[in-house]
């Protein structure tokens, strides 16, 4: 146990900076894991935007005669079963995950933000119901609650967005709800309340400003857990259905043809975790640069 | 402590009701009618009409609600729309494969997790905890069907070390049973293993600033001492919630787990009754798996009051 001693650790511990950065250049330089990350998002963004211009083929384009050609100049990631450039899907694909992942994320943030808002400054019975709805939410594995909504809704990539924003409602009503309790009893609170400032004007320029550190955290991580449940309801065959190049499904798909074509599945497969990681890389370095109390 | 146990209990009364109710409208909320399902292509519509009578779907919602919430509670789901079968059998057929990979990867996952955790705390900014952390992170990013796929292609076409799917029952072969049973384990743990290493380690960070740390250090303790009799102790109590909130993670995972190895667990079921339109069999899985993830939690908070003294619930 000798080995794992080191003496200076509380002390290093203890010398944890606690303030924060004031402007985004300083949040960069002094977070450079933060930069990093958002570069990498910056990236995939832009190949998701110049997708046309980055793949030279058309994503659903079949082409029997080519089908489950090796990587090679003409198609760097090989071809599938139906002679489709597995380059060009995983690239298109990029434009199905990113928007489906803000979408929900969006879903989740609105309706679950508006409950949670609710519930903690109106108090009362309002609280006690709808935290009661949020709790029956959360008494489901998220992903079971998911695959359920899809089974009654039916497959599809709508459906599949649809059931991730329902799912992710109740992170964002229960952070929405703690923060405004605790935020709403503070002296500026009390101040602006004092001087005739009315509850929508009280919500809008005094308690949402001061949420929004929480929340950018929340949102990163939840783009991520966005991204990975609509790939696992694809990859389940609930999510995208064909022709459409979405990376779940592309992997179940290629699961198929592991013997002998892996490709099929390592392309989209290398995708979804690089996209996957950022959004969790960044949430993860924006924790620490905004909030230091919660760094581990 | 007691009376802790009778408020959570209480406050579980209500959100179990909002689950039912939720599982319940599953079949109601389905874009075909559960009688022309079960009749098939070839239905007449007084077929339809009689067995709609036969099930109760011509009485009034809450009438049916109670009843089926009442045959719940007794254990009676109703029957498989594909095999007739009942659906509490059929869970409760593939029930010990899911509990046998569930326990697998809960049990890697913390044997492997609270040394790491540890290590990488007390090396904070060594190259062991940035592996580590980069892990954490890394753990929950990659898709379990994907640590699935390569470990398959590895370990299976390339290395054949191990067979890429199926199960063979303990009561079969153990040696057979073990055998097909590590790659799904390591799927399915993995995220739990990555989540548990993140825990470990802040808890574990969080433990060694705090006084009486210091205080045993000053008293001539040793670090072994210290580190394992002092804050090891103290920094797992959060991850023993952190593994109890687990069993959803992993129900979760056996879905897809179970469905890439073939491996004939509730989640296996759950995917092919999608696929079948099973919808009696979906929502006793849903409702199962719900009220394991509700006691989960409760477990867990009881836990937490008995083995932090400091927090009080009153």
């Amino acid at each position: 146990m000798s080995t794992v001693y080191s003496p200076s650790l509380p002390e290093d511990v203890a010398e944890t900076p606690v303030s924060q950065p004031t402007s985004l250049r300083a949040l960069l330089r002094t977070y450079p894991r933060v930069a990093v990350a958002s570069g990498l998002l910056i990236l995939l963004v832009l190949v998701s935007v110049l997708a046309p211009w980055i793949a030279l083929h058309d994503p659903t384009a079949t082409d029997a005669s080519n089908a489950l050609l090796g990587p090679s100049a003409a198609h760097p990631l090989g071809t599938d079963e139906l002679g489709r450039d597995l380059f060009a899907r995983v690239i298109w694909g990029s434009r199905v995950s990113l928007p489906i992942a803000f979408v929900a994320v969006a879903v989740g943030l609105t309706v679950g933000g508006a409950i949670g808002l609710t519930a903690g400054y109106r108090g009362g019975l309002w609280d006690l119901l709808l935290m009661r709805v949020i709790d029956a939410i959360l008494a489901f594995p998220a992903l079971i609650l998911a695959i359920a909504i899809v089974a009654v809704l039916g497959p599809g990539l709508r459906n599949a967005m649809i059931a991730i924003g329902i799912v992710q409602l109740p992170v964002y009503a229960r952070l929405m709800r703690a923060q405004v309790l605790s935020l709403k009893g503070l002296d500026f609170v009390a101040a602006a309340r004092a001087l005739g400032a009315s509850p929508m004007r009280l919500i809008a320029r005094h308690i949402l400003p001061n949420l929004l550190n929480p929340l950018i955290v929340q949102i990163s991580l939840s783009a991520a857990a966005a991204m990975l449940a609509e790939a696992t309801l694809s990859f389940l065959g609930l999510g995208a259905q064909p022709p459409t190049p979405d990376w779940g499904f592309m992997m179940n798909t290629g699961a198929q043809f592991l013997n002998n074509d892996p490709w099929l599945a390592l392309g989209p497969g290398l995708a979804i975790s690089i996209a996957v990681f950022a959004f969790n890389w960044l949430g993860d370095a924006l924790r620490d640069a905004l909030d230091p109390r919660l760094r581990g | 402590m007691l009376q802790y146990l009778v408020r959570r209990l209480a406050l579980m009364v209500p959100v179990a009701f909002l689950v039912s109710v939720a599982v319940f409208s599953l079949i109601h909320l389905t874009p075909v009618d559960p009688a022309e399902l079960i009749l098939g292509e070839e239905r007449s519509p007084e077929a339809v009409i009689a067995l709609r009578h036969e099930l109760g779907l011509d009485r009034p919602l809450p009438d049916q609600y109670v009843t089926w919430i009442s045959h719940a509670l007794r254990g009676d789901l109703g029957r498989s729309i594909r095999t007739n079968q009942p659906v509490t059998k059929a869970i409760l057929e593939r029930l010990p494969a899911t509990l046998e990979l569930g326990t697998a990867a809960l049990a890697w996952s913390v044997l492997l997790a609270i040394p790491l955790g540890t290590i990488a705390a007390l090396r904070r900014g060594s190259p062991i905890d940035v592996l580590a952390t980069g892990f954490t992170i890394a753990g929950v990013s990659v898709p379990n069907f994907f640590i699935g796929i390569l470990l398959i292609l590895v370990l299976s076409v390339d290395l054949r070390l191990f067979p890429p799917g199926g199960y063979t029952p303990l009561t079969e072969s153990i040696p057979d049973n073990l055998h097909r049973l590590v790659l799904p384990a390591i799927t399915l743990g993995t995220v739990t293993t990555a989540i548990n290493t993140r825990f470990t380690r802040s808890s574990m960070l969080e433990v060694l600033r705090q006084d009486y740390i210091r205080t045993a250090r000053a008293k001539g303790a040793s670090w072994r001492q210290v580190i394992v009799g002092h804050a090891l102790k103290n920094a797992l109590i959060p991850v023993v919630t952190v593994v109890g909130i687990q069993v959803g993670a992993i129900l979760e995972g056996a879905l897809v787990t179970e469905t890439i190895f073939s491996w004939p667990g509730v989640g296996k079921l759950a995917i092919d009754s999608i696929f079948g339109r099973d919808y009696p069999i979906i929502q006793g899985i849903v409702l199962m798996i719900a009220f394991s993830f509700m006691l989960a939690n409760l477990a867990v908070d009881l836990a937490y009051a008995w083995l932090d003294p400091r927090i009080s619930y009153a």
